[in-house]
């Protein structure tokens, strides 16, 4: 600890807690509303067709079915990046399209609605595969993108957003390399995070122009903002957020639910829930980007990156809503931990007759890294170089420099993270397994361990604006007032922490508002670990403007200056005279001290982590068990230890590190169905298969905010995919280039079995 | 028919349309049928304690009997509320995650406090599920060790990976410490 805080660094209880293990929580699914409907979707069970007759006729007549809509009936409302993907469109671009919408008095009964509706389609050709999609002849999805090659940038990011990197010589970069390597790698297998509570949304329109909704996300602001662009400025739109079930960053954007929910209630005036089933979760909501990437890179023998050449293909599925911020985002991180003069690394988005890929934590980064560090790799092997003296030598050190997503170069200025990674080396015992490329740590019989070693981090702890209000009621309490709502992290009771020691204050004496767009300020929300930083940093010097106002109005009565006092408990007192103190009352008692907080965005600091992993192998088997997980950062100040260390161990699930052994979407090649979208057939981890974690936690002072910290958990899930890859390709003393790393592909690679590509690439 | 016959034959309708069971420690006795506050045939116990009773509490997460969200205690034991028919639950004494408190003073149960104390959720959308399971468990058994806890909760699907954090939660209610 740095400082000796009342608060900060020590562990306290989360506010929420007793709600959540006594089940009163409310969560959207768990909230009341009076004359509600339910709504259900009809999907296509077709991977690309057009609609060419509706038949609703029978439908309608099931009494208690109160909306029916389809394609003809709904106004033009479209989303997308850029928005050309219509709410509800004649043509059906995946297994799961939106055909039609139902509400009625019950679930059951909107359920058998569905089955009533008879739908006429005409199949059109459809592709699965990014590579055959931009091949000449293929099916294309959109009139609006030739070549099924979406239209690049982001345009929140700016003109200047990020789609490329390309900068030095590649010549020159490549005439100085010692060894050049070229190949082709691919973290393709579109895992899933599925938070256990599904996405929904209730909806209540009142004519002519307003929409209440109630919504399950991170940051109803961005609902709203997100919403207003789709049904167009003129409707009023008013969002209240509720604890979310696990988000994993899938919950940024639910523009789909939302509009549904919107659009039924538009239909019979009354509030309409939707709440998607868990087989719709994984077939229809979020993937992560698929990603392959094909790549030329020199190297030094001291492990010097002297150029990088080649193309990122960002596979979005049915369309993109953020991909284009996630290969910016993407693009930034691969800079932060590669120190290289000259990038030629050009990129596309390609759309296919899948479901759409979107927001997952990791951003964009993970999926880049997944894809380049086993490349990097062959040159570090051609090279003898251990790849844990790789990272440390080549992420990024204080005053160098990166393109970040909106195009602009930053220097850093945070610190370095050589040490927390050393300890983290120390904590795994790198040096003692490290035993060169392809060679095993140990073995017995048909076992063999391997270790692997991956890091990532990003600047998006500073992304985007935060603002927010601490308002003091003079009888000693405080509320704080923002549209944040509660994911999982714990955050909100960390900003009660940050005010309690600002204000010196019991922290049962600080309340936090509920979330909504309504009242509370504009906040980005908690994505891209910003949590700590942006939005603490709006948490604190809202409370740090409340408590000068309150100081201002102190001061004529204790006689003091504003800058010489002090408060403690809710008293106020001169520095060094605590006898002379008066409550905070005193002011008066018929007063709001408001105090307001702003963050602009800052993308000239950066978070950090390393994963070490050891696998066990069985050659016989082709299984492959995790044994051993270290996770080693630096986050200047813990603000919470438990909810940090929970953060860290999420490094398993939410397609993190399961995603590279046996974490997959499953997609049937001929039909487009995604096979294992339930919960018994898409495999997750138990209870009783967790591996040791052991997280190693510096507390470097960082420049931040007042407390030095910034925030690590989104990143906590990203190195570690590509450190599997490269532990069992250790383990077995073969290259393995493909993710999940399923016992078949481990059999391929030892020639046990034949292989069968899908998901890949070959080096 | 005799007049007895239609009287039986009445009775045993009428005992039909209810299902009388024990719900964190109060009787319910549900009418059977259609409308709205009644339970249908086809429901699931999950659905008769989230939808007839208010008792949002457990959670669904699958509907499948695949991930654990939405165990409850049947007579002590954990079951799988979304994978068990109202109607077969008639006799059963079933309890839930809003009464595991003590029923006489409000407190919370030790396994429930232990989470607290141990931080032992992130979202906790699992959490009661989790919580149920646990219960079951140490209603069998006092004095789990590690392993028991783990394979015991085998069943609960985490998402945030909270477990490392309730394992120490479980191990610390276990008479045999942890
Ligand atoms: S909801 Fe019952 S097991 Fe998943
Ligand atoms: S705490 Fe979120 S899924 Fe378990």
């Amino acid at each position: 600890m740095n400082e000796p805080y009342r608060y900060i660094g020590k562990a306290t209880q989360r506010n929420d807690a007793v709600g959540i293990v006594t089940g009163t929580v409310q969560y959207l699914n768990d909230v009341k509303f009076k004359n509600l409907l339910y709504a259900k979707v009809l999907r296509s069970p077709h991977p690309h067709a057009l609609i060419k007759n509706i038949d609703k006729s029978k439908a309608e007549n099931l009494k208690g079915v109160k909306a029916i809509l389809t394609w003809e009936n709904v106004p033009d409302w479209k989303g997308g990046t850029p928005g050309v993907t219509r709410i509800l469109g004649r043509r059906l671009r995946f297994v799961g399209d939106v055909v039609a919408l139902i509400a009625a008095t019950s679930e059951e009964i909107a359920k058998e609605a569905s089955s009533l509706i008879d739908v006429e389609y005409e199949i059109l050709p459809a592709v699965f595969d990014e590579e055959e999609a931009v091949k000449p002849g293929a099916p294309q999805l959109y009139d609006e993108f030739p070549g099924n090659i979406v239209t690049p940038g982001f345009p929140i990011f700016g003109p200047k957003c990020l789609t490329a990197i390309a900068m030095g010589d590649m010549d020159k970069g490549f005439a100085e390399a010692e060894v050049i390597v070229e190949g082709t790698c691919g973290y393709a297998n579109i895992p899933n995070p599925i938070p256990p509570e599904p996405p929904g949304a209730v909806a209540l329109w009142e004519e002519p122009s307003r929409v209440t909704i109630w919504v399950s996300n991170q940051a109803p602001h961005v609902d709203r903002m997100t919403l207003s662009e789709i049904f167009g400025h003129e409707v009023e739109i008013f969002t209240h957020g509720h604890p979310v079930g696990g988000s994993f960053g899938t919950k940024i954007i639910t523009w789909q639910v939302q509009a549904f929910a919107t659009l039924l209630s538009r239909a019979t005036g009354r509030p309409v829930k939707i709440i998607y089933t868990k087989e719709e979760h994984i077939a229809a909501f979020v993937l992560r980007p698929s990603s392959k990437m094909h790549a030329r890179v020199g190297m030094k023998k001291d492990g010097t990156v002297t150029a990088v050449s080649g193309k990122w293909l960002v596979g979005t599925g049915h369309y993109s809503m953020t991909s284009q911020a996630q290969l910016a985002v993407g693009l930034g991180e691969v800079q932060i931990m590669t120190r290289c003069a000259n990038w030629d690394l050009q990129t596309d988005i390609i759309c296919t007759n899948r479901n759409a890929s979107g927001s997952v934590r990791g951003f964009g980064g993970q999926e880049l890294k997944c894809a380049f560090i086993p490349i990097l790799s062959r040159a570090m092997a051609q090279l003898n170089l251990d790849p844990f003296e790789f990272i440390k030598k080549n992420y990024i050190k204080p005053g160098e420099g990166y393109f970040w997503r909106d195009g602009n170069w930053y220097i850093y200025r945070g610190i370095d993270y050589s040490e927390a990674m050393d300890k983290g080396a120390e904590r795994f015992g790198w040096k003692e397994k490290w035993r060169g490329w392809l060679q095993p740590s140990a073995q017995k019989g048909s076992l063999r361990s391997g270790v692997g070693v991956g890091v990532h981090g990003n600047a998006d702890i500073g992304e985007d604006t935060s603002e927010a209000y601490v308002r003091l009621s003079t009888e000693g309490t405080v509320t704080l007032i923002t549209s944040l709502t509660e994911h999982g992290t714990g955050q909100r009771s960390n900003y009660v922490k940050m005010i309690g020691e600002v204000l010196q204050l019991p922290l049962e004496r600080i309340f936090i508002s509920a979330s909504d767009s309504v009242i509370a300020p504009f906040d980005f929300g908690p994505v891209g670990s910003r949590g700590t930083y942006a939005i603490g940093s709006a948490a604190i010097s809202a409370a740090e403007d409340a408590k000068r106002q309150l100081f201002q109005l102190a001061a004529p009565i204790l006689g003091a200056n504003v800058e010489d006092l002090e408060t403690v408990d809710g008293l106020i007192f001169a520095k060094g005279k605590p006898e002379q103190c008066i409550p905070w009352i005193a002011t008066g008692h018929d007063r709001t001290i408001m105090g307001y907080g702003r963050f602009d965005p800052d993308y000239t600091l950066a978070n950090c982590m390393t994963t070490f992993v050891e696998v066990e192998v069985d050659t016989e088997t082709g299984k492959v068990t995790l044994q051993n997980v270290v996770n080693a950062t630096d986050v200047g100040q813990i603000i919470d230890p438990p909810g940090l260390e929970g953060q860290l161990n999420g490094c398993l699930g939410s397609s993190g590190i399961d995603s590279a052994i046996f974490e997959e979407t499953i997609i049937d090649p001929t039909t487009g169905h995604i096979l294992n979208a339930n919960l018994i057939d898409y495999k997750w981890r138990t209870f009783s298969e967790l591996p040791e974690i052991d997280n190693v936690v510096l507390e470097t002072p960082i420049s931040s905010h007042r407390f030095r910290a910034i925030g690590v958990g989104e990143v906590a899930t990203s190195p570690g995919p590509s450190a599997i890859l490269m532990a069992v390709s250790n383990a077995i003393g073969t290259w393995l280039h493909e993710y999940p790393v399923t016992p078949e592909r481990v059999l391929a690679a030892l020639n046990k079995v034949k292989s069968q590509e899908h998901a890949g690439g070959a080096l | 028919m005799s007049d007895i016959t239609v009287r039986e034959k009445n009775k045993k309708i009428s005992q039909a349309k209810r299902v009388t069971l024990i719900i964190n420690g109060e009787q319910r006795n549900l009418e059977i049928g259609h409308l709205p506050h009644q339970v249908e045939t086809t429901h699931t116990l999950l659905h008769t304690l989230r939808e007839t009773l208010g008792l949002t509490g457990t959670k669904l997460t699958c509907d499948n009997g695949a991930c654990g969200s939405c165990t409850v205690l049947m007579d002590g034991k954990a079951i799988l509320s979304c994978m068990t028919l109202t109607v077969e639950c008639g006799g059963k004494d079933i309890t839930t995650i809003e009464g595991l408190k003590d029923r006489d003073t409000g407190a919370l149960d030790p396994l429930q406090q232990s989470f607290i104390d141990h931080t032992a959720f992130q979202c906790g959308f699992c959490t009661p599920g989790i919580i149920m399971s646990a219960k079951a468990l140490l209603n069998e058994n006092s004095t789990p060790t590690e392993v028991q806890v783990k394979e015991a909760l085998s069943g609960n699907f985490c998402r945030c990976i909270s477990h490392y954090q309730v394992v120490r939660a479980v191990m610390a209610v276990s008479e045999g410490g942890a």
